[in-house]
């Protein structure tokens, strides 16, 4: 099968679905002729002009607000947020409006929109372009929020965000632009609410969202070494969540560590963990372990920048503490 | 008074019932709100009916409006029936948003009313995204983006304003400036001219006196055609009073508004007494034929409130349905 990049799949995704849909539009900024900072777009004006691709000025709650109206009146937008971090701007049009619209018009009113968005850290941004604020949205009930784990998962998923009638925030890892994954080149989807077993394993369960899949399969590999059989599970979704096999995974391996790139207090570790405890308890026999990024504003300084977020290591040494029933206590 | 021929006799004694219309069903919420059978807060948009009725009159039924929390003038303006409209206001199921909405969030879908918004200049994109939709799909529809002087003071409104005029999209932003955001003067609160703000965008500003229904529904006419055939957007400042204060509640207002200049709106500056006196002199309607029109809509805002009253609440089953389609 072809390999391609994550960044490749997210622009075949999109024009794919525009060829087969032509209520769908995609806004942002310097999303044309530019194709996003991230060249992700290239080729779409192209092909799709300037009335489908459209080029904003720099006002995030400006075109966020656009797309919904046109969302509510028979078109399909995409948003493109340049940077995960630009989500505080658009909050009242993506939470108030956006999400709300549905259930305030007693189901009268639809908003079928993607907001398509990034996260993560460790690429030297620092506090303003590297925060993973998933959680955020995820906390406001309304949106669908979606975090692929590869270039195969971000076409399948995007695909299915664009085809939903509700509104779905989507975040990318904005280091895995350039990660290749094996992509087939004939059509498919992902369904939402699926988690997928990355790995099979009988110790410990890492679950691990987006950036942070990657770590924690390393983090399985290091284990494996030490002869310790590591699941890794991709929720894929977080809103809606798949608590079925998150569960049955836990309650086979009794141990669990949330990974996740937001940050660590409040946040999607957190409630994860949390259903984990309610929904697994009595098959736990080491207190559930949450692993996020450290409660720090994302310093510049790459000796700082790479202390605050998980690492494969870290993972693996936090898991053999549990597996050897060393932790008895959260970190 | 602006004049006008009097051929349209039917459009005009439409728009003085549609203002009556308006006026009856505030004078029963209030009602409502004050003898404690109303769940909440609601925000009275009495004295700015030649606003929502001069401009929704020039609109067609699959034309959008976007309202704001003083919204239900726009909402039977746009076409709204009592009923739904009151059992919204009283949280029942029949209402509008099956009481999921209530006052500040009533919609009408299929009337083209994209809904009330709580959240001040909040629904200055999702207008302008109306239009912007109607444009790409290859609809001749208007959007209309209804707000209060308040919301000038909202950067969105700068921002979408700014993307109409890049893009040429029919919207037409109508400002009902009603002299007080909340609790304060406009004065205190905007700086310059109103109708400036659009002008710095490239789009063509109007101001005009918002309590004449026959001069608003006139200037609305030609916008409306003009945004159809692709010369939009455009802006108008309409200057008009609310009788109330700022929600039902806000009785005691002394101290930021003299009693005087409200007796001044309601005795000489009433669009629907003024239009009633214009409508008897072209020999329109008679005095006594208008009191007889007034008395029907009264007494239908009368029954569908005693109607809401005995309607059913939503099933609890219902409180999580709708947050996802």
């Amino acid at each position: 099968m072809r390999s391609i990049t994550l960044s490749q799949a997210v622009n075949e995704a999109i024009a794919e679905e525009m060829r087969r849909d032509e209520t769908i539009f995609l806004l942002g900024e310097d999303v044309a002729e530019a194709g996003t900072p991230f060249k992700i777009l290239s080729g779409l004006v192209e092909e799709f002009g300037t009335s489908r691709i459209i080029d904003t000025p720099i006002s995030e709650p400006g075109f966020t607000g656009i797309a919904v109206g046109a969302a509510m009146t028979g078109s399909r937008p995409i948003v493109d947020l340049m940077f995960g971090d630009f989500l505080f701007l658009v909050m009242d049009q993506l939470c108030n409006q956006a999400a709300k619209t549905h259930y305030m018009s007693g189901g009268k009113l639809n908003v079928p929109m993607v907001l398509r968005t990034n996260l993560g850290a460790t690429r030297r941004s620092a506090a303003q372009h590297s925060q993973s604020l998933h959680a955020l949205v995820a906390h406001i009930p309304g949106v669908k929020v979606v975090l692929p784990s590869s270039a195969y998962e971000a076409k399948g998923l995007l695909k299915t965000a664009i085809r939903d009638n509700n509104p779905v925030v989507i975040f990318e890892d904005k280091l895995m632009y350039q990660d290749k994954s094996e992509v087939p080149e004939e059509e498919y989807l992902i369904p939402f609410g699926q988690a997928n077993i990355v790995r099979q394993g009988t110790d410990i369960t890492l679950v691990g969202t987006s950036s942070m899949v990657q770590v924690a399969e390393k983090a399985a590999d290091i284990l494996a070494k030490q002869g310790i059989s590591a699941e890794v599970i991709d929720p894929r979704t977080i809103v809606p969540l798949d608590e079925d096999t998150i569960l049955s995974s836990v309650r086979k391996t009794s141990r669990a560590i949330v990974i996740d790139e937001g940050h660590q207090s409040y946040g999607v570790t957190a409630e994860i963990a949390s259903r984990i405890s309610e929904g697994a308890f009595y098959h736990l026999d080491a207190p559930v372990q949450r692993m996020g990024a450290m409660d720090v504003p994302i310093p510049f300084s790459p000796a700082l920048e790479d202390l605050t977020v998980p690492t494969p290591e870290r993972v693996a040494i936090r898991a053999m503490a549990l597996v050897k029933g060393e932790l008895t206590y959260a970190i | 008074m602006t004049k006008k021929k009097t051929s349209n006799s039917e459009e005009y004694l439409r728009m003085y019932t549609q203002m009556a219309r308006i006026r009856a069903f505030e004078d029963q919420a209030n009602k409502l709100y004050l003898s404690a059978k109303m769940p909440g807060l609601t925000h009275m948009y009495s004295g700015q009916e030649a606003v929502a009725v001069g401009i929704c009159e020039a609109l067609k039924k699959t034309d959008h409006i976007t309202s704001t929390h003083r919204g239900h003038g726009h909402c039977v303006a746009k076409g709204a029936e009592f009923k739904q409209m009151f059992c919204e206001l009283l949280g029942k199921e029949e209402g509008y948003c099956r009481g999921k909405g209530g006052s500040m969030h009533i919609a009408d879908q299929a009337n083209g009313n994209l809904g009330a918004n709580a959240i001040v200049g909040g629904s200055a994109g999702i207008a302008t995204g109306a239009a912007l939709s109607a444009k790409n799909l290859g609809k001749d529809d208007v959007t209309v983006c209804f707000f209060g002087d308040g919301a000038l003071g909202q950067g969105l409104l700068y921002e979408v304003m700014n993307m109409a005029s890049l893009w040429s999209l029919p919207v037409i932003y109508a400002c009902e400036n009603n002299l007080y955001g909340e609790y304060t003067k406009v004065e205190e609160m905007a700086a310059g001219e109103l109708t400036g703000r659009a002008k710095a965008f490239g789009i063509e500003a109007f101001e005009l006196d918002g309590q004449d229904v026959l001069a608003v529904n006139n200037l609305s006419q030609k916008l409306v055609a003009r945004a159809r055939n692709g010369e939009g957007p455009f802006f108008i400042q309409l200057n008009t009073y609310r009788y109330h204060g700022h929600h039902v509640g806000d009785i005691n207002r002394e101290y930021y508004r003299p009693k005087d200049e409200e007796k001044y709106w309601k005795e000489e500056r009433d669009p629907i007494i003024n239009f009633g006196i214009w409508l008897a002199k072209e020999n329109i309607a008679t005095t006594a034929e208008l009191q007889t029109l007034r008395d029907q809509v009264n007494q239908d805002a009368a029954d569908a409130v005693a109607y809401a009253l005995d309607a059913s609440y939503p099933l609890a089953e219902e409180v999580d349905m709708h947050v996802f389609i």
